[in-house]
């Protein structure tokens, strides 16, 4: 238990201590919402969809989870630039007590980082619909974080430098998020796109979170908790065996 | 009682053979120098001894655990400082000592103790607080050996732990390693390319060139096996006098391991 703490306090600290950071991953997700909500805002309720950045804040706090929580989990091949993985991999601790410590803390970065962005949203206008459902939402975000952050300690654990980082960001997790109806309903859409959202995990977090914030939804709470739970526990596992098998 | 025992040993990268059939053994309660020139096969070597690296083929026992099959016990029986920096540049002194503590089960209370009386030692106590990145190079490596030093285990590897100290530092150092050893039994097994330190400390040297052991013996041995009268004439009539190339740098290692591993070229 203390392992698994003490790895988790490393990354929150890691995280408080980086300014620039904390300001960069927001500057997207804020510049999404407000050039995406007052721009389409308009056409969107000509369209009789009702208010967009309702719609939209969702989507974008499923965004900025996503982006956080798989650069924090392929914070994993820093460390082995810089060295530091070896500290943890030498140590008398198992490789899964390591995993878990860091994609907590990752998942916990990444949760805050979404309710920034909750934040930022409701000071710009957005309005939860039942306050009583907000914890049910923040578990969900932690949910979404966990899954991704597992998913990029997977893919980081088979990594061996930052080359292949950037092709992750653009046909990973680029598609995860555009693909996932963050932006738009996915209701009447071609048959293509929905089986592609179907496929998107991220299409689930999103769902649940609009469930809960402004009860609007596609799947159901219930398939989203389960979809999400189901896919978070493979990817762990994936994780750990993946990370239990770097060498260093 | 043997707690280093490593039988024909061999590590490949694609067609290079880092370490060719090497096999030797370390008895509990000594000081082992493992010398040779850069890239012979020394940080390899303790890579797999401490199971961040696997052998390609040989067997390694530390502690009498089986370094692939009970990789949890061998990594309870040692403590290592690394060759290049392994330390959280986001994390001030104090912490990576802590992190480390915590890491290695160091009981609280001790570990205070311990991560006070080395910062001191090795004169950090003031910049205790202040984020490793704002460290020169040498504190850095100061604050690896103070972190190496925090618990104490059976077998304590050191990768060339002196390299870019000064002599006070270095000194103090193995005085306090001497100590540790004879204290409390600890068996220290390091590389250094300072060979009056080998001859000055270690009980036994074993001389590795080429991922071969070319000579074994205590300092006495080699020079009487080369016929000179300092170690460091005894290594350079076994390995040679032509420079060698620089070890290739991790991530030519890592690119190396890359490619084996996906098949690209």
């Amino acid at each position: 238990m203390r392992i698994i703490y003490i790895l988790w306090l490393r990354q929150l600290k890691r995280y408080i201590r980086s300014k620039a950071r904390i300001i960069g991953s927001l500057a997207q997700p804020l510049l999404f919402l407000l050039s995406f909500a007052y721009g389409f805002g308009p056409v969107f309720a000509r369209a009789g969809q009702g208010n967009y950045m309702e719609f939209l804040a969702p989507g974008i706090i499923g965004m900025s989870i996503i982006f956080t929580s798989i650069f924090s989990g392929m914070e994993i091949i820093w460390d082995r630039q810089f060295g530091f993985l070896k500290e943890t991999m030498a140590a008398p601790v198992s490789r899964f007590n390591i995993m878990i410590g860091r994609t907590l803390g990752g998942a916990t970065v990444a949760t805050l980082q979404g309710v920034i962005v909750f934040l930022i949203a409701t000071a710009a206008g957005f309005r939860p619909v039942n306050l009583w459902l907000l914890p049910g939402a923040l578990l969900i975000m932690l949910l979404i974080a966990l899954l991704f952050t597992a998913l990029g300690t997977a893919i980081a654990s088979l990594l061996d430098d930052m080359q292949g980082f950037q092709l992750i960001i653009n046909f990973l997790v680029m598609p995860l998020f555009f693909l996932s109806g963050a932006l738009f309903p996915l209701q009447g859409l071609p048959s293509a796109l929905v089986l592609v959202a179907r496929i998107d995990p991220l299409s689930y977090g999103i769902d649940a979170l609009r469930i809960l914030l402004v009860n609007l939804g596609h799947f159901g709470l219930m398939t989203d908790v389960l979809v999400l739970s189901g896919i978070t526990v493979l990817l762990l596992a994936a994780g750990s065996y993946f990370f239990s098998k770097i060498q260093v | 009682m043997s707690i280093i025992k490593v039988e024909s040993l061999v590590k490949k990268f694609k067609e290079f053979k880092a370490v060719d059939d090497i096999s030797f053994s370390v008895e509990a309660g000594e000081i082992f120098a493992f010398l040779g020139p850069n890239g012979a096969g020394k940080s390899t070597t303790i890579k797999m001894l401490t199971t961040l690296l696997k052998q390609t083929q040989g067997n390694i026992e530390l502690n009498g655990f089986n370094t692939l099959k009970q990789s949890s016990e061998v990594r309870r029986s040692f403590g290592i400082v690394f060759q290049d920096p392994s330390l959280d540049d986001e994390l001030t002194a104090y912490e990576n000592m802590e992190f480390h503590g915590v890491l290695y089960g160091v009981p609280k209370k001790l570990r205070r103790r311990r991560i006070k009386e080395l910062l001191t030692f090795l004169e950090l106590a003031e910049r205790r607080d202040d984020l490793v990145k704002t460290f020169s190079g040498g504190m850095k490596r100061r604050l690896e050996i103070a972190r190496g030093l925090l618990h104490h285990p059976k077998i304590l590897f050191l990768d060339e732990p002196t390299l870019g100290l000064d002599p006070q530092t270095r000194n103090h150092m193995w005085s306090y390693l001497k100590d540790l050893n004879a204290k409390e039994g600890v068996t220290v097994f390091f590389t250094t390319h300072y060979m009056e330190e080998a001859d000055r400390i270690a009980g036994r040297i074993a001389v590795i060139d080429h991922g071969k052991i070319v000579a074994a013996g205590t300092a006495a041995d080699l020079k009487a096996q080369t016929k000179t009268d300092s170690l460091e004439d005894a290594f350079l009539s076994l390995t040679g006098k032509t420079i060698r190339e620089e070890e290739s740098g991790h991530l030519d290692q890592m690119r190396l391991r890359r490619r084996a591993w996906t098949g690209r070229r």
